[in-house]
């Protein structure tokens, strides 16, 4: 074996704890060489093996009728969604790679999300992503969002896959790191599912797709630690991606999957060819013997733990049945990818690697994974000071503005609340003719099940600054809100996949706000009878600038799949008609907690997260499917960042139409126009259904209340003129492009 | 009739192509693999569907034209036979010489998705002859290189022989510099080949044929295609 010398030294250099190394050694019986270090030092990584949160994830609610795939068996979650379909879905980050080369970060992590979609049989039909950024004001924010916009946008536009929603936010803590989390959703038929397993002794093992350099190497343990000065040093670590080979990669492999020749099949990602080669084998109770002179290379001159550990993109790991391999190749050479079969499937759970005639690695594959040998961490967790602090705020401390049409038009062209148009442009959103909401626009992204009754509801929603504020109640709303924007579209919330972006865990105050975030996640998901098929982990999300060391706001993504039942109903948020009455479902609060009013506008940072109930939250949600399935509304839309005036105005854009309302004595205009107090839904009624819809209302016992109604083009709030339509359309529309452009 | 729909391994529109062809307007369709040299002859029409061909790395369409199905559609056209170019296809169709005229990339730089409305110039090809009178078309883009450009000279030949099929329009039909989305010269988005059997477009029309997702504008122009087809067989 290769003597380059290891100590606890060489391992701490590579990332990995002296009590990791001692864990090696016992599972080894000997001191691991160079590659079999390389190797624990990847697949220990946080990134890999989930050390510091599997704890906590073990806690989530993860069981329901219709996962067909528990939450960490599959590359995916899978749930069956009825007609012989089942949809596998999971968002996960691509973080660090975006904060040093923005473009080719966010690229390859569409890649990536995609692979783990396609790599389970199932057909990707849409994406979507979650993004925070900066201050736009920094030359630096402004470089990563147009990096990062153009990298998604690339690579899914040629890759052939619609976005079909997601979601921007800026806030300076995320000026040095900013987060970019990818979800792909994919369909299969639920009998044609193909598993990342390996077995059958002697079966050979192929790689498929591009050949291997060294770009990526250490990417998972680049990815487990903090963004620093020196972190553009890293790039050599970042991924270049290929839309052209992971189109064509995507294509075969459905045909490969059609020859019943498969035993099982993974992509390459993170850690490249030892993650799925030991994640095959341990999962199959088999091993494997790989040649790695055998793996096309690209480059001259690597070395086998380069091999093992490269991450370059669009490849994939194929477990073939022994004796079909001219129909895997057949399907292969029409496709004209590249391929190599590297070596085979053994007895036992040993994977031994080769590398010009000579053993250089050899470890048990079930040492290395998350459930096998993988170390668990319990990690010390503290209340930081500022929650206490932040809970002392009170509403009569802030003055309430004279001029309440000023503060709109203020919110109205802020980068959180202005539309987004100038990222979402950049991305093909109707490739596939799946996309329902085109035309019809809708609270969440609706793909049409074409040739079923049914339509595939998704979204992706997180409030960082309420996780912030309370990170279990702020990841309560985040479940909430998910489920809310889809209840909006009338379908029935199915289960969620999480990105958990964090700090450093090994600090006690970021950890406990994972820990509460964890346990908010679990309350709301069994209230909503949304279980979580699975995510991913990114710790670190901080930046140690001068010694000092800075961390994102805490953001638990939350990607939700929903199903609407009857495409018919399909609701979108945009009134119809002037004239139709409008009307909150659930209760309005005196609340400015946590607001962009109250953080942008007055600049309090220190609140609570806004008010939130979740058994209120729960049933105005069921109320308003229930109205949606029996055809009592014309629209819906929730409430959320820049409260009810902002609901309103988005509602009436979409057809150029006004709204006329009161607001309630009892609370404080501000509050009552700009807090955003959880739970409320914002719909438009037909006057042909209003006794009907008051009758259902009044026996529902859910609050509700008039606002008002839709007008030509005027908004007017307590016969007071807040402009038309038209102009604040523009202002709306145009806000975010003319900070981009600077 | 009988469509070909031909494949690229890039190809990513072709399987939307295929759906409104044959599940909404009922058609037979074959699809072509692109190493194949040729195809049957009853072919009504060739359609090169969007997509990114072979990547297109270096310029959109500038591989394409060299693949073996391109010959044998090219040695179509250059027998009247009908071939119909959307988005990329369109691409192929200029970097082929089958169609006059460029695509370069958008004025902004960027990848541009969106609804726009376009409204047809010429009113005597196959795409436009039988689309309702003074009524704009509502059809998505897509691309990032779809600034048509033809010098002067050919613009003024195409106007002459009714060559240039759509242009950008506000919704109100007014052709405008700020209804112009990618900064194509005079608007165009849509041509043909002098002879008038050669179409290309960026928009996509069959990204708008299906009712379930609430606007078929785009199928007025397949089914123009269609009327015009059926009346020369007649006429045969």
């Amino acid at each position: 074996m290769p003597n380059r010398k290891v100590t606890v030294e060489t391992a701490r250099e590579l990332g990995l704890l002296p009590e990791e190394f001692e864990m090696i050694k016992s599972y080894l019986g000997r001191t691991p060489n160079y590659n079999e270090l390389s190797i624990y030092s990847v697949m220990w990584s946080e990134h890999a093996s989930y050390k510091n949160s599997i704890k906590w994830l073990k806690t989530l609610p993860r069981k329901g009728s219709a996962i067909l795939a528990e939450a960490g068996t599959e590359n995916a979650g899978l749930v069956d969604i009825g007609n012989g379909l089942a949809c596998a879905f999971k968002i996960e980050s691509h973080n660090h790679p975006c904060a040093v080369e923005p473009y080719q970060g966010a690229a390859t992590g569409v890649g990536g999300i995609n692979r783990d979609i396609f790599t389970m049989g199932a057909r990707p039909v849409a994406q979507l992503n979650s993004l925070r950024f900066g201050n736009l004001r920094l030359d630096r924010t402004r470089w990563l969002i147009k990096g990062v916009v153009k990298g998604i946008g690339d690579y899914g536009n040629a890759f052939g896959i619609p976005v079909l929603a997601g979601e921007v936010f800026f806030d300076d803590s995320f000026n040095m790191n900013p987060l970019v989390n990818a979800m792909s959703v994919g369909l299969v038929d639920k009998d044609k599912v193909v598993s990342a397993v390996a077995k059958g002794k002697g079966n050979p093992v192929y790689i498929v797709g591009s050949a291997t350099g060294k770009d990526g190497i250490h990417g998972a343990t680049f990815a487990s630690a903090n963004i620093t000065e020196d972190s553009a040093e890293d790039i050599p670590s970042i991924q270049v991606g290929d839309p052209f080979q992971e189109k064509i990669l995507l294509e075969a492999t459905q045909e490969v999957i059609k020859t019943g020749a498969l035993v099982g099949m993974q992509d390459m990602g993170a850690a490249g060819i030892i993650c799925s080669t030991s994640e095959m084998s341990e999962k199959g109770g088999h091993g494997m013997r790989i040649d790695l002179d055998r793996v096309p290379l690209r480059q001259q001159n690597m070395e086998a733990w380069e091999i093992l550990l490269s991450e370059s993109q669009e490849r994939m790991l194929m477990v073939v049945t022994k004796g079909r391999e001219a129909d895997v190749e057949a399907v292969l050479n029409k496709w004209d990818i590249s391929y190599a079969i590297i070596g085979e499937v053994t007895e036992g759970d040993m994977l031994e690697f080769f590398y010009h005639s000579e053993l250089v690695a050899k470890v048990p594959a079930s040492s290395l994974v998350l459930g096998g040998g993988a170390p668990v961490y319990d990690r010390e967790y503290r209340e930081p000071a500022y929650y206490k602090e932040y809970k002392k705020f009170d509403i009569s401390s802030i003055p309430e503005p004279a001029d309440l049409v000023d503060v709109a038009r203020f919110l109205i062209a802020h980068y959180n609340i202005a539309s987004k148009r100038w990222v979402y442009e950049q991305y093909d959103t109707m490739i596939g003719t799946g996309n329902m909401t085109t035309n019809f626009p809708s609270d969440a992204g609706v793909y049409n099940l074409k040739g079923t009754n049914k339509a595939l509801v998704m979204t992706v929603d997180c409030n960082s600054r309420y996780v912030m504020a309370d990170p279990m109640v702020g990841t309560m709303i985040a479940v909430s809100e998910a489920a809310r924007n889809i209840s909006c579209t009338g379908a029935k919330p199915l289960a969620i996949t999480n990105c958990l972006n964090f700090g450093n865990p090994y600090n006690p105050e970021v950890y406990w706000q994972f820990v509460q975030a964890i346990k908010g996640m679990g309350i709301a998901c069994e209230r909503f009878d949304t279980p979580v098929t699975g995510g991913n982990v990114s710790f670190y999300n901080q930046a140690s600038i001068g010694g000092k060391e800075e961390a994102v706001f805490p953001t638990p993504t939350i990607g939700m799949i929903g199903l609407l039942e009857n495409k018919n109903h399909h609701t979108t948020l945009a009134f119809k008609d002037k004239g139709h009455m409008i009307y909150l479902i659930g209760k309005s609060v005196n609340d400015i907690a946590s607001s962009e009013y109250l953080y942008s506008y007055h600049g309090i940072k220190a609140s609570p997260a806004p008010y939130f109930n979740l058994d209120e939250e729960y049933e105005v949600q069921r109320v308003v499917r229930e109205l949606i399935a029996r055809n009592l509304i014309q629209s819906a839309h929730d409430v959320s960042d820049g409260g009810l005036f902002i609901s309103l105005l988005e509602c009436a854009m979409p057809r150029n139409l006004g709204f006329d309302i009161t607001t309630d004595a009892e609370i404080r205009t501000d509050a009552f126009l700009f807090g955003e107090a959880q739970g409320r839904i914002v719909v438009s009624v037909s006057p042909s259904r209003e006794t009907q819809f008051i009758d259902y209302m009044v026996a529902s016992k859910v609050p509700f209340s008039t606002l008002g109604h839709v007008t030509k083009s005027e908004i007017r709030i307590d016969d007071l003129s807040f402009g038309f339509v038209a102009d604040l359309k523009k202002i709306y529309d145009t806000a975010l492009e003319q900070l981009i452009n600077g | 009739m009988k469509f070909g729909v031909v494949v690229f391994p890039g190809s990513n529109c072709d399987q939307d192509t295929v759906y409104v062809l044959k599940e909404i307007l009922e058609q037979e369709v074959v699809t072509l693999w692109h190493k194949e040299t040729d195809f049957d002859e009853n072919v009504d029409v060739i359609i090169l569907p969007g997509g990114f061909s072979y990547g297109d790395y270096l310029r959109s369409g500038a591989l394409a034209k060299f693949s073996p199905i391109m010959n044998r559609v090219i040695e179509f056209a250059n027998n009247g036979g009908y071939v119909f170019g959307i988005c990329n296809g369109f691409q192929i169709l200029c970097e082929s010489g089958l169609l006059p005229g460029a695509l370069l990339h958008n004025i902004n730089q960027k990848f541009i998705c969106k609804n726009i409305y376009i409204t047809p110039d010429s009113k005597t090809s196959a795409l436009t002859k039988y689309l309702p009178r003074n009524r704009v078309l509502k059809i998505p883009i897509a691309h990032g290189e779809g600034r048509y450009y033809a010098d002067k000279d050919t613009i003024a030949q195409m106007r002459i022989n009714g060559q240039i099929l759509f242009r950008y329009c506000d919704e109100n039909g007014v052709v405008s510099e700020s209804a112009n989305p990618n900064g194509s010269v005079e608007n165009i988005a849509g041509v043909c080949n002098e002879r008038h059997n050669v179409f290309g477009m960026m928009p996509h029309p069959e990204r708008s044929s299906d009712d379930e997702l609430g606007n078929t504008d785009g199928r007025l122009i397949f089914e123009s295609l269609l009327s015009y087809l059926r009346d020369l067989s007649k006429k045969s």
